[in-house]
């Protein structure tokens, strides 16, 4: 790894978000489920808000849904990501109801609903992050 | 019981406007913090609550300590960035309408142009833990890209264009120039706007509001009492807070075009008996020229998808039927958290406005936008 490089910023997982990440590290979109009352939520948080229930079923996602929204980035708003840039942020809608964002890889033109799939790719750090682009 | 014209704005103090300063943040609040103390009229010791705004500042106790307070009765702390100086009045009139506080001090100050910037600083906030953790390692950094995606899905919806982004940036422009307090001061056409450089689509730099550093302070007080004081009263007539779903989310947010004031405006405007049309000027929070447009939506000014079509024509500026930022707002006047724009609405009842006064100004109305969504709302009334 290029030490003169900046370092770029890392998660830093909580008991309540280790799934998600441990699922990342193998390449899977894992999403909390209420074991009460099956209400799917993300990003992870502590209780069902339909149920109140802590009881939580780790589900594996699809990985494909649709565009939401986006932004392509042409500022350094952080030096370690400076020589990526333009790079462009996209927000999906999950086929599971709920969103992720993540990188899009494709010169393919961005409108809202255009189909897509997600996968992780690990960064210099190892860090995985999602990678969206067209469905095929 | 509503806090309807429980409390009065009763002293406003600004400190100069600058990039760059010597003085510290809690320097600068100190300082606009007497200037609006005696504006009122009081002396440090006469207040009784305080609420000092973000994390730059003092806290109350040094407040206790440097005033020489010998009975503060209040202290309260608003987490909502900046939203939180507007939500900071129903706080102070909730006080005051139950004769906890007489006179509630509200402050700001800050230093940035030494310090990190805006894009650097959430990440040390709990209320942007989820950004943090998801959204920052991929790239995501500046509250800039975080709602660059609300104004970009509503131009996708409605056909918002960056042009009428430009207009909202131009206005404020035009009224900056009016304000000797001002940190720009050069004239700004809708070619600059478009011009400028893409920061973060849809967002060009004039899009963006600037950084810079200053104090401003305002003291509410108990209504009964703002006849006798030193100024002419200016009365908090409605005053609403207002979450928007998904609060620490835009990704997860159900409607990324609707945030926090979409639920604060219709009680403000109910509690102060009055209409939208009874609005003579309104400040409202302009972190980025897609805020305001947003905002006027979700009020109720226009429809949901409107607010494109709803701001040409010049209908923002001074002159058109709904004067905006009149003293240049976050885009050209500076970045204080949206507390300039309380005193600037407080002046423009008083008929204190200068060159930017909207003749005849009777009621009014200031915005907050902060963190995620989070909005605020007052509506005043001259006395
Ligand atoms: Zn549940």
């Amino acid at each position: 790894m290029d030490t003169t490089k900046p370092a770029k910023p890392v998660p830093h997982p909580t008991p309540l978000s280790a799934p998600y990440w441990d699922g990342a590290r193998q390449g899977k979109l894992m999403l909390q489920r209420c074991a009460a009352c099956g209400k799917t939520r993300h990003y992870p948080q502590m209780l069902c808000s339909a149920c109140y229930s802590t009881q939580v079923k780790w589900i594996e996602a699809s990985q494909r849904g649709t565009i939401h929204s986006w932004t392509i980035t042409h500022h350094a708003f952080h030096p370690a990501f400076a020589d990526e840039l333009p790079y462009t942020l996209v927000t999906v809608d999950l086929e599971e109801g709920v969103r992720a964002l993540g990188r899009y890889n494709s010169t393919q033109l961005l409108k809202l609903g255009l189909p897509v799939r997600l996968r992780f790719e690990n960064d210099a750090h190892g860090t995985p992050g999602l990678i969206v682009e067209p469905e095929v | 019981m509503s806090l309807k014209d429980k409390a009065a704005l009763t002293g406003v103090g600004e400190t100069a406007y600058v990039k760059g300063t010597p003085k510290t943040g809690p320097e600068l609040q100190f300082e606009a913090s007497l200037k609006a103390i005696a504006d009122a009229g009081l002396t440090p010791r006469d207040i009784d609550g305080i609420i000092p705004i973000g994390i730059t500042g003092n806290t109350a106790e040094e407040f206790i300590m440097n005033f020489g307070i010998d009975d503060l009765r209040l202290s309260a702390i608003i987490p909502h960035g900046g939203a939180s100086g507007v939500a900071s009045l129903q706080t102070a009139a909730a006080a005051i309408a139950t004769g906890v506080c007489k006179h509630v001090l509200i402050a700001f100050g800050r230093n940035v142009t030494s310090g990190a910037r805006a894009g650097q600083r959430i990440h040390t906030m709990p209320q942007f833990h989820l950004v943090t953790e998801f959204e920052y390692p991929l790239g995501a950094i500046s509250p800039a890209q975080l709602y660059a995606p609300m104004a970009r899905r509503h131009m996708e919806l409605y056909g918002t264009t960056s042009l009428q982004f430009g207009e909202v940036a131009v206005t404020c422009r035009q009224h900056a120039l009016l304000n000797d307090n001002a940190v720009m001061k050069k004239p700004m056409t809708i070619e600059d706007h478009q011009n400028s450089r893409m920061i973060t689509d849809p967002f060009r730099l004039m899009d963006c509001s600037l950084e810079n550093d200053g104090g401003v302070a305002f003291v509410v007080s108990a209504a009964e009492r703002a006849p006798d004081m030193k100024q002419h009263p200016v009365y908090l007539s409605g005053v609403a807070v207002g979450h928007p779903d998904s609060p620490s989310s835009i990704t997860q947010r159900p409607d990324m075009t609707r945030i926090g004031i979409a639920k604060a405006a219709a009680r403000a405007f109910a509690m102060a008996g009055v209409t939208h049309a009874d609005i003579d000027v309104a400040e409202i929070y302009d972190c980025f020229t897609y805020i305001v447009i947003c905002q006027l939506e979700d009020m109720g000014f226009c429809a949901k998808g409107e607010g494109g079509a709803f701001i040409e024509g010049g209908r923002l500026r001074l002159g058109g039927e709904l004067p905006v930022n009149t003293h240049g707002g976050l885009l050209s006047q500076g970045h204080l958290w949206g507390l300039n724009h309380v005193v600037e609405l407080v002046r423009q009842l008083r008929g204190e406005a200068g060159r930017a006064q909207v003749k005849n100004a009777t009621t009014g109305l200031v915005t907050g936008y902060g963190d995620q969504g989070d909005g605020s709302i007052a509506i005043m009334r001259r006395g």
